[in-house]
């Protein structure tokens, strides 16, 4: 707590080495294929997300990491011509066969995007306004999750006593932060991060990553990045993706700390040791 | 294999959308309507101008005695010609002048103060510029010589009725040729004169040549403030201290009393007025996307 | 010496056109004020205007814009958001609408008049009114107002857009608490330079709304606008010159003033929708 008050930016300890999750995996992903009009993008991706774990995606540009996000909260029906193949078990559901509506899909798997985007309202009604339309009525029920939300990105502290001035004038981690919030604000199940820290500078960069960290056990996160270093510290699932034949394929998938350690593949033993990509 | 269907879009939205959608056909059906009441107003005219064989007719000025059936519109054509192009002619230097003024040579503020006056100027309404020009200019020409109701006070009044939007779009044009020109022109020693003339001038006349044809195009469509100043006779515009007719002051004036043929005549010279605009309109957009693609490649 | 020779030239083009805005202005300003009086803006015409006032004519006007602001808003916003948000990307008719617009913007003002008397007065028996003028207006205003619109909402940025679509909300909510608020300057560009083009017209005027300058009874009753009276009083009443400017100056002020307001009314009813609600 006194680390709290002598530097405002930072969060709580940060216990070393939580205890990870019940290997349950939520969200399973079989033989997905993404192709956007001619072009195949990613194929034969196979895996599990597990429950309160970290799952980070890494691998060079242009392997079809964010078409992969995009496919779990069905972001890939905005692109008219985007073809997905394949099965993604959620909750008992095929989310790619079976009629869905994706209103309640996106309350239940969010998104973070890499620029920060929060809407131009007041920081109050960039969470409100999801709140609201997610069916929360009750004023004094949305106000508490408003406030746990901004408290569990550790916002809180630090614009309690602004929230009605524009989002659009904060710095840009706390954007990211504010986004996070609002993400979490719906208590979601799983939530989805398209390289969060990418456009933030370094000190930014770092709170952030220390909220990722305080999620782990309470959220499931799929995290992709560029930052191997940050991969290793944060996750505790990751899966490799490399480029093979001009298609996005998963070269690897499995426990962090041995796709680190003992890769089983020789190109993701390149990619980590910076031989290669 | 499954192939997800395109867009699940929610019911609100797809009513939405679809509420929208009928709108948007609604607009685009409202020119189909305006043409085609035009149309349909003018026919009696046109079919009679067919059967009689007198398109080679309005050459030949029959006279507009609409009451005697008497349809000669060409004075009027003509008159809506020269009192545009003079109008042009006058208000096409002052506004690049005033152009060059505002990019090159005001300081900031002085820019704002005068870029605002230029909005100010063209938010009078016609009729306001009709009033002035009546009891301010026409009585000026007067002295000169009479009637003072004139080709001249027209061609005056509507040049300063378009001279803002010359001004303002040439400005634009002016300022979005690229930096490096200016740059490279400065960097050769040239003169300010010599770089904004023979430099930046003909880089930017595509988007000048664009403002310039839509100004026209207003001037040809304007009614009111020509109306109260030129006079009315129709007659073919002889010289500048003759007072004219223009198709739009015609329209105006007989509306209100003409019917039958008369009454299609005057739609028929309003269908021309359209098309005379849409033309110059036309080969303004056309002239302006030669500009972008100049930029883009520049 | 040539290039300061051509400098003063420049300067004296502006100041010509300086001195020209300042002699009509002024005009109008001494004039008007010289025939102007409490009782001018409020009382009925008199002697075919050379006195009395301009009460009548000041209610049409007010209303014939009422009518054309009513129609034009409303259809020209649907018509925007219609052709940003919802129109697919490669849609011919979009283009086609949006052709016709640009089309429909350049009719000489005239010809919407010869128009409107032949659709609205005869053919839909509104006779000379003050309906069958405003909504003359209205088509008239409308091509601009949704083109202006059109572009304000294309300008906003694409990040809001996902960001919305990934929590969830419907593209309704995201357009009507996001979108538009975001695209206010250009909506109330639109606006002004509508209000502006109507309070001015007088020749679409001419043939749909009429010429009686008593109180209108009803919208099917006729009305003289403002800008008619004007050019009644200078074309066909001997000496009615000082009313005519007098007429002029408060048609100048309603101009701005209606803009004025315009722009706050805008700017005050969005700036609710940004604070917590």
């Amino acid at each position: 707590m006194n680390q709290q008050q002598a530097n405002p930016y930072t969060l709580g300890e940060i216990e070393p080495g939580a205890p990870c999750c019940v290997p349950q995996p939520l969200l399973q992903v079989r033989d997905l294929a993404v192709s956007y009009g001619e072009k195949t993008v990613l194929s034969q991706v196979s895996l599990d997300i597990y429950q309160g774990c970290i799952t980070a995606l890494i691998g060079p540009s242009g392997c079809g990491k964010t078409s992969f996000l995009a496919t779990l909260n069905r972001l890939t029906d905005q692109h008219a011509g985007a073809r997905v193949s394949g099965q993604i078990l959620f909750d008992g559901q095929d989310l790619l066969r079976d009629p869905i509506d994706t209103l309640r899909l996106r309350r239940r798997i969010g998104m973070i995007f890499q620029r920060p985007n929060p809407f131009p309202l007041s920081i109050w009604r960039n969470l409100e306004l999801p709140l609201k339309e997610h069916g929360v009525q009750n004023r004094h029920i949305r106000a508490q999750k408003i406030e746990q939300a901004f408290r569990d990105v550790g916002l809180w502290g630090e614009i309690s006593d602004r929230l009605d001035s524009s989002a659009l004038a904060l710095s840009g981690g706390q954007q990211q932060r504010v986004c996070i919030a609002r993400a979490l604000v719906l208590q979601p199940d799983i939530l989805l991060m398209d390289e969060p820290c990418s456009a933030l500078d370094p000190i930014s960069s770092g709170v952030v990553e220390e909220l990722i960290l305080r999620l782990r056990g309470r959220y499931t996160v799929v995290i992709v990045t560029h930052n191997l270093a940050q991969a290793r510290r944060v996750a505790n699932y990751a899966g490799f993706f490399w480029m093979a034949e001009r298609v996005g394929r998963l070269i690897e998938f499995g426990q962090c700390r041995h796709l680190f350690e003992s890769p089983g593949h020789e190109l993701t033993a390149a990619y980590i040791s910076g031989a290669k990509g | 294999m499954s192939i997800v269907r395109q867009r699940s879009i929610n019911r609100v939205d797809r009513r939405l959308g679809q509420m929208l959608g009928l709108l948007s056909v609604g607009v685009a059906l409202l020119l189909m309507l305006i043409v085609l009441f035009l149309l349909n107003e003018s026919w009696p005219f046109l079919a009679s101008l067919w059967h009689e064989g007198q398109w080679l007719g309005l050459l030949q000025n029959p006279g507009w005695y609409p009451l005697e059936g008497r349809f000669g519109m060409t004075p009027m054509i003509l008159a809506s010609i020269a009192v545009t192009l003079g109008a042009v002619l006058l208000a096409l230097p002052l506004g690049l002048a005033n152009a060059i003024y505002l990019e090159f040579y005001a300081s900031p503020v002085t820019a704002r103060g005068f870029r605002l006056l230029l909005n100010l100027l063209a938010g009078i309404p016609s009729v306001v510029f009709g009033l002035w020009g009546l009891t301010r200019l026409v009585p000026l020409i007067t002295k000169w010589q009479a009637p003072g109701t004139s080709l001249l006070a027209a061609m005056l009044v509507l040049s300063l009725m378009i001279l803002p939007t010359i001004a303002l779009t040439s400005a634009g044009a002016l300022a979005s040729v690229p930096k490096d020109l200016l740059a490279g022109s400065m960097a050769l020693g040239l003169r300010r004169k010599t770089q904004i003339l023979h430099v930046l001038l003909p880089a930017a006349r595509s988007g000048i040549a664009s403002g310039a044809l839509l100004a026209t195009a207003r001037a040809l469509g304007e009614t009111m403030a020509v109306l109260m100043v030129a006079g009315n006779v129709v007659q073919f515009p002889s010289g500048l201290f003759e007072p004219v007719r223009v198709l739009t002051a015609n329209i105006a004036l007989e509306m209100a009393y003409a019917m039958g043929d008369h009454r299609a005549s005057l739609f028929a010279s309003g269908l021309l007025l359209t098309l005379l605009v849409w033309l110059l309109s036309w080969v303004a957009q056309r002239v302006n996307r030669q500009s972008q693609a100049f930029a883009r490649r520049g | 010496m040539a290039d300061r020779l051509f400098a003063w030239l420049m300067l004296g083009c502006a100041l010509l056109v300086v001195a020209s805005l300042l002699w009509v202005l002024g005009d109008v300003l001494i004039e008007g004020l010289a025939h102007i009086s409490w009782t001018f803006l409020f009382a009925e015409p008199v002697d075919a205007g050379r006195s009395g006032g301009i009460g009548p004519i000041l209610i049409s006007t007010l209303w014939i814009l009422l009518i054309a602001l009513a129609a034009a808003l409303p259809l020209g916003l649907g018509v925007a958001i219609w052709l940003s948000e919802f129109a697919p990307g490669n849609s011919r008719f979009a283009v086609h609408t949006g052709i016709t617009l640009d089309i429909l913007a350049g009719v000489p003002s005239i010809v919407y008049g010869l128009f409107g008397n032949a659709f609205f007065s005869i053919y839909l028996g509104m006779g000379f009114s003050l309906l069958s003028g405003g909504l003359t207006l209205a088509c008239m205003i409308l091509p601009v107002f949704v083109r202006t619109c059109e572009s304000g909402l294309r300008a906003v940025s694409d990040d809001w857009r996902l960001g919305a679509l990934a929590l969830g909300m419907t593209r309704s909510t995201a357009i009507w608490h996001i979108l538009l608020p975001a695209a206010r300057p250009a909506i109330v560009a639109g606006m002004v330079l509508g209000i502006g083009r109507a309070t001015a017209e007088t020749a679409a005027l001419l043939f749909t709304s009429g010429y009686v300058d008593r109180m209108p009874e009803s919208l099917l009753d006729s009305g003289r606008a403002l800008a008619v009276h004007i050019y009644d009083l200078s074309m066909n009443v001997t000496g009615g010159d000082g009313a005519a400017y007098a007429s002029a100056l408060v048609l100048v002020v309603l101009i701005i003033s209606l803009n004025t307001l315009a722009q706050s009314l805008v700017d005050n009813w969005f700036k609710r929708r940004l604070v917590a609600s």
